[in-house]
């Protein structure tokens, strides 16, 4: 238990860190997700393919194995940025795989109708996507995004093992000074961990009332 | 779960063997003497394993130089494993009838203790607060914290020069702790010292650090790209792990390994393992007194 | 497929999308040569990084590394599957003492990164599981719980009128969740439980951490003997995409047929807050 108060400071740097992975890399991966679920529906074959052979690609590798890849392989693409960046990206590639998935269907769900409005008004794909189908399609899809973004506060626990001083790294660092700890750390950890993942549930159930779209 | 690994290993076995017959020898193992005439006073431990004809040895597998298994093969490689066939020699035990288990550094003490394994060499650091709970005999092999970094490095004059700079090491170890304190360095954790050597290859990371030994291992497998720098600032020796209290055993651990020195033996384990490293040989320890 | 996002197109928006095709083609094709080349510049896809798995006892600890993978997988689904049966019937329980702790525990060890779980259990009792039962007890308890709750869900998904039928002619609970309620819930359900499966799989990955024995650990001696992660990491993705693909592939068809069939669907990617296929 002592263990635990007198590492506080430390334990919260840690998390401030899981804090910033998980910032940096939602917004990459919910932007790269938003255009590759609109290349997944766009009227080019080429994009289609091309978006449905990323996420098959992204999906269906562990995450591990992405950031073995691009931990260790970056500075031989002559990348040489910190463990940290290196961390945002790989999250932020695997991540958007799944906000992609989520955002089309989202998109699948908003009605025809929608659609079929906004070209016979002229727009055009681009516009009709923009400005009609994504507004409401993110709206549905906020429940299965925000469990994306649970997940990611989750596999940010990875970087531990790929340089970054982050909560897990933290309670691995402490327990290693501290065996005999193990428990009051892991639950401290553990704990940090849980409020997060309640506060971004909160935050989703409160998005999805206000924002419910009245069919 | 134990199940599944036996089943597996067993299979592994066969096809090696099938697949390929270099699966022994390469990698320095010298031809072991084993004694056909060792006899020991009735009742030692020394006599039951000499007549089991079979001893568990716990070592690393996972580090170049001193215990490393490669993937897919059967017997580890490396000094400490040189030095566990030379006592198993002096017991009457043919390599054959080696054991090898792998222990990392969580499970030493408990795997002596519950006799998973009979003896160990895994680049065990001997202190005080250790041999309160398992023997170690020696040391066989002293070393100290150093750094390895890459061949052509011109940054590094002396350890003062690591101030800064990225320093990579296992997650949780002494080493990474006492570089930031003393010398101001960047710590960087990773899961093994090899990924490490991964990172400082692609320079991705200044340099490397925990015991010189462990590191010469690395610089040994890449003697053209790596080299082991700096003045070793702690004192780490290795000892061999046995069930406390047995002091007939740990006396002839220290009498096997001091034969070893006087008659080349462990200068040769040397040279075909960590010596591959380029560096001078090292002066052998003498050992401490058995409790 | 939102096909009714876009019109049929006229021969104008036909050309304007070849063009775009033909770019994005193009694109994505420089895109791949230049890492290709720094690739190959570095030495990182070259004959020397390929040289490990030439090696037949190399490729054999490869292949038994994914034999130990699969083991791993089939053992902590297996695991998890009676974790998630205790714990969602806990939770549908009518009382209180035995639906409170269900719940509790469902919540914590699905809000609770694997990582840090597989560290916990290994680290305190490394000694009584070895490596690879650290990891497969860290599995059950994370896909467990999320089985768990895609159980409750499936159980709820069931139509109101069949367990109301069922109490009206004078069943108990225990036959109605049994008898009624529970086989019917089996087929909603079996789709979101192939593609735990895939996650499962996926997580096996995870043993790295604590160098459990099986295949990515088993990549990790191979890159870090041999400096070349990028192949490696190339080998150990391409198996992963093959297995998890098909099992994909599967869910999907299954979901497909029941869909034909008129029965209710859980999607396969469970979209409860802490959980998700992710």
């Amino acid at each position: 238990m002592d263990a635990l108060i007198e590492n506080l400071p430390r334990i919260l740097r840690g998390f401030l860190l899981t804090l910033q992975l998980f910032g940096a890399a939602g917004l990459i991966a919910f932007a790269l997700g938003a255009v590759l679920a609109g290349m997944r529906v766009a009227p080019v074959p080429v994009l289609r393919a091309v978006g449905t052979t990323y996420v098959n690609i992204f999906r269906n590798t562990p995450l591990v194995v992405l950031f073995i890849v691009f931990v260790a392989g970056l500075p031989f693409l002559g990348v040489q940025i910190s463990f940290f960046a290196r961390a945002v990206v790989t999250l932020s590639l695997y991540t958007a795989a799944f906000m992609c998935e989520a955002i089309r269907s989202g998109i699948n769900s908003v009605q025809q109708g929608q659609a079929e409005a906004a070209r016979s008004i002229g727009f055009t794909f681009g516009q009709t996507l923009r400005s009609v189908i994504l507004p409401q399609a993110i709206r549905t899809a906020i429940p299965p995004l925000a469990s994306i973004f649970i997940a990611l506060v989750k596999n940010s626990a990875i970087a531990e093992a790929f340089g970054v001083i982050e909560a897990t790294q933290t309670f691995h660092f402490l327990y290693n000074r501290h065996p005999s700890a193990l428990w009051p750390l892991f639950v401290g950890t553990a704990l940090g961990y849980v409020i997060i993942v309640f506060v971004l549930a909160g935050i989703a159930s409160r998005l999805e009332k206000r924002l419910a779209v009245i069919r | 779960m134990r199940f599944g690994k036996r089943w597996f290993g067993a299979f592994a076995v066969g096809a090696a063997l099938a697949l390929t017959m270099t699966a022994c020898g390469g990698g320095g193992g010298g031809d072991v003497e084993v004694k056909d005439n060792a006899s020991f006073p009735a009742g030692t431990t020394m006599a039951k394993w000499n007549e089991a004809g079979k001893i568990k040895i716990g070592v690393k597998f996972d580090q170049p130089g001193i215990g490393f298994k490669k993937p897919g093969t059967d017997t580890p490689q490396g000094f400490d494993i040189e030095i566990a066939k030379l006592i198993a020699g002096e017991l009457g035990i043919e390599p054959d009838g080696i054991e090898w288990v792998e222990t990392v550094s969580a499970n030493r003490e408990p795997f002596i203790q519950k006799g998973t394994v009979d003896l160990v060499l895994a680049s065990y650091t001997i202190n005080d607060e250790r041999r309160t709970i398992v023997g170690q005999a020696g040391p066989y092999y002293v070393t100290g914290q150093q750094f390895l970094i890459a061949k052509d490095a011109t940054w590094f004059k002396t350890n003062e020069d690591i101030k800064g700079k990225k320093v990579c090491s296992v997650t949780g170890s002494t080493s990474l702790d006492s570089v930031e304190e003393k010398y101001g360095a960047k710590p960087v954790p990773f899961g093994s010292y090899s990924e490490c050597v991964t990172q400082l290859k692609s320079g991705s990371v200044d340099a490397v650090t925990t015991d010189g030994a462990i590191l010469l291992g690395y610089a040994a497998e890449d003697p053209d790209e790596l080299k082991v720098a700096g003045e070793e600032f702690t004192e780490e020796p290795y000892g061999i792990g046995y069930k406390h209290g047995d002091t007939k055993l740990c006396e002839f651990l220290n009498k096997t390994v001091k034969a070893s020195i006087d008659d080349g033996k462990w200068a040769t384990a040397f040279k075909d393992t960590l010596g591959k490293a380029d560096v001078p040989e090292p002066t052998p320890p003498t050992a401490d007194p058995c409790q | 497929m939102s096909t009714t996002l876009f019109d049929v197109r006229g021969p104008r928006a036909r050309v304007r999308h070849g063009v775009y095709g033909v770019l994005t083609s193009i694109g994505t094709a420089a895109l791949v040569a230049y890492i290709a080349y720094r690739l190959y510049a570095s030495e990182q896809i070259t004959g020397d990084a390929w040289e490990p798995f030439q090696d037949p006892e190399i490729v054999f600890g490869v292949v038994e590394g994914f034999g130990l993978t699969l083991l791993a997988a089939v053992l902590a689904i297996a695991l998890s599957i009676a974790f998630g049966v205790i714990f969602a019937a806990g939770r549908l329980s009518d009382s209180a003492l035995l639906r409170i702790p269900s719940i509790v525990v469902v919540e914590f060890f699905r809000a609770v990164p694997l990582v840090l779980m597989i560290l916990a259990i290994f680290l305190g009792f490394g000694d009584t599981t070895g490596r690879y039962g650290a990891l497969i007890i860290a599995l059950m308890l994370y896909n467990g719980s999320v089985l768990a709750e895609t159980f409750r869900a499936g159980i709820n998904a069931v139509p109101r009128g069949q367990s109301e039928a069922a109490y009206a002619i004078g069943m108990r609970k225990t036959q109605v969740m049994l008898s009624i309620l529970t086989p019917q819930a089996v087929r909603i359900m079996l789709p979101a439980i192939i593609s735990q499966c895939v996650v499962a799989l996926k997580d096996t990955a995870l043993g790295f951490i604590i160098a459990s024995p099986e295949a990515v650990s088993v990549g990790k001696q191979i890159y870090s003997n041999y400096g070349n992660p990028i192949v490696t990491g190339l080998v150990l993705a391409v198996v992963f995409i093959a297995i998890n693909y098909t099992l994909s592939k599967i869910a999907q068809i299954l979901e497909g047929r029941q869909r034909r069939k008129g029965r209710a669907v859980l999607a396969t990617a469970p979209t409860t807050a802490a959980g998700g296929a992710v």
